[in-house]
């Protein structure tokens, strides 16, 4: 199998604060890994490093083999092959669904409007949306707008998802139609790294779990084991918390 | 819409007392003031209906070039202030110069009374009879207020661009869109939008300040020249008056439209719809 990220010694810090404190992390092609572990462990520092939105203090990070910490890389032409999805949707709120999706094919892969228009119909129907093409956001349901966010993301055709806790501004009866594409993704072979608090998704979906701790992967294996046998006692009373929430 | 003053809510018995009330304070005042001794001189110089029907209608003539300078001078203002305010809102110690030209200059034109801007290009420059240069005072007027203008919309924008949440620019640079794409596809569509009702105020300052040319226009009066030139004529305020209703037609119903603006954002904000 061939690795799609590579990450080593990634170190992060926010003014005094040590976000990440040396980060390994591998995620082969087609390869769902999952990141778990409380707020402020830095799940989402990680994600938006990998899509160089932060820029990072030490480590490096590899896509398809090519270190994009070094300098000179065209963050842009990074972006492009890696797509991320936020929490609170982000979406432009000044545009309709389609002129969300194809913003960025039109201004950044140069499509024309017409092939950039039929590509986002096609994605926007594939995933239950395209009846709302015309819509603009604030006129969707908080689990519409996710599925917008993901399928404006998916039109730039990235080859890796990051997807940032997702689920975690949604209405409880809003999480499955969310989870459900995110499960389509999955089938379909997309590389995915996903910060979550949906303990059951992570162990229906994920190839591998991560539990991050205070800027640390402090535990990483299979979901059967991270979920039914994990080592760490730290992993052990962060789940039981979870279980204690009613979250898994 | 006329919120502040609106009668809808209160219902007939409302407006009838509304309107008697009104009418009650207008008669006392109308009252007040006509009994005075002086209010036959006061009536004469300001209010002489013979010097109104002389004079109006050259001072409405010549009005028609105020509405010219403050349809040449919004475009440019509009444009030159955005490149402004973009320069003003870049990040990065690479762009510090353009920065720190654009910030002064906001900080030196909106610290000088506009007045006197439009005096001294009005004045000066012709002066200076440079080849190729209009000698007109009116143009060098009207720069002079474009100049000025602009440093108080650049911050209009800048506001408006300082207003659209970091979380956009990232969403839109985490698709792949570069620096610039992204401020012009995404955060200044949305900044513009919020920026409207306050830019609609300095449109209505801009209507007004055209009268500053009146300094400079030399040969080609504007409103307020004219008024002046007509009321030394007639040693009568009253053409002043004249020149007040020219603006006043105008600026009502522009300063009516930026409260509805400002009416219809509120009201958005409020069913958490986004302007």
């Amino acid at each position: 199998m061939t690795e799609a990220i590579r990450i080593e010694g990634l170190h992060k810090r926010f003014g005094d604060v040590e976000v990440l404190r040396g980060i390994d992390l591998t995620v082969e092609e087609h390869r769902v890994v999952c990141l778990i572990g409380a707020s402020g462990s830095g799940k989402s520092t990680l994600l938006r490093c990998i899509n160089l939105l932060e820029p990072v203090d030490a480590g490096s990070i590899r896509i398809h083999g090519r270190d994009i910490t070094e300098r000179g890389v065209d963050r842009d032409l990074v972006r492009r092959q890696v797509g991320i999805v936020f929490q609170a949707f982000n979406l432009f709120p000044h545009m309709t669904a389609l002129r969300n999706v194809t913003l960025a094919p039109r201004k950044v892969l140069r499509l024309s409007r017409a092939e950039a228009d039929e590509r986002a119909h096609e994605l926007l129907g594939r995933f239950g949306l395209d009846e709302k093409a015309g819509e603009y956001p604030d006129r969707l349901s908080g689990g519409q707008q996710q599925r917008l966010a993901i399928i404006r993301a998916l039109a730039m055709e990235p080859s890796i998802m990051l997807l940032d806790e997702i689920t975690s501004a949604l209405d409880p009866e809003l999480v499955a139609e969310v989870l459900d594409v995110l499960r389509g993704l999955a089938s379909a072979g997309m590389t995915m790294v996903i910060a979550t608090h949906e303990m059951g998704f992570a162990r229906d979906v994920a190839h591998h779990v991560c539990f991050l701790d205070a800027g640390r992967i402090l535990e990483q294996g299979t979901p059967e084991q991270i979920f039914s046998a994990p080592r760490e006692e730290r992993t052990r009373r962060f789940l039981d918390r979870i279980i204690a929430a009613g979250r898994m | 819409m006329l919120r502040g003053w609106s009668l809808r809510e209160e219902g007939a018995k409302g407006v009838a007392i509304a309107t008697l009330s009104t009418l009650v304070v207008l008669a006392l005042l109308v009252v007040a003031a006509t009994r005075s001794p002086y209010w036959p001189q006061v009536k004469e110089s300001f209010f002489s209906r013979e010097v109104f029907a002389e004079s109006f209608p050259n001072i409405l003539s010549v009005f028609v070039r105020n509405i010219a300078y403050f349809l040449a001078a919004e475009p440019v203002i509009l444009a030159f202030a955005l490149l402004l305010a973009v320069l003003r809102s870049l990040r990065g110690p690479a762009f510090f110069p353009l920065r720190l030209m654009a910030t002064i200059y906001v900080d030196v034109f909106r610290g000088i009374p506009t007045v006197l801007v439009v005096y001294t290009l009005g004045f000066g420059l012709p002066a200076l009879q440079i080849p190729g240069l209009p000698v007109a005072g009116w143009f060098w007027g009207l720069i002079g207020l474009i100049l000025s203008y602009s440093a108080y919309v650049a911050e209009v924008y800048r506001a408006g661009i300082e207003s659209v949440h970091p979380s956009q620019s990232a969403a839109a640079r985490a698709l792949g869109l570069g620096r610039w794409a992204t401020l012009r596809y995404v955060v200044i569509p949305q900044a513009v939008r919020r920026v409207v009702p306050p830019l609609m105020n300095d449109f209505i300052s801009l209507q007004k300040d055209t009268a500053l040319i009146a300094f400079v226009s030399g040969f080609n009066p504007e409103v307020f020249l004219q008024a002046q030139i007509e009321s030394a004529a007639t040693f009568n305020f009253t053409p002043l008056l004249g020149a007040a209703l020219c603006f006043l037609v105008i600026t009502i119903p522009m300063t009516r439209f930026t409260d509805w603006l400002l009416e219809r954002q509120r009201r958005r904000r409020q069913t958490g719809t986004v302007a």
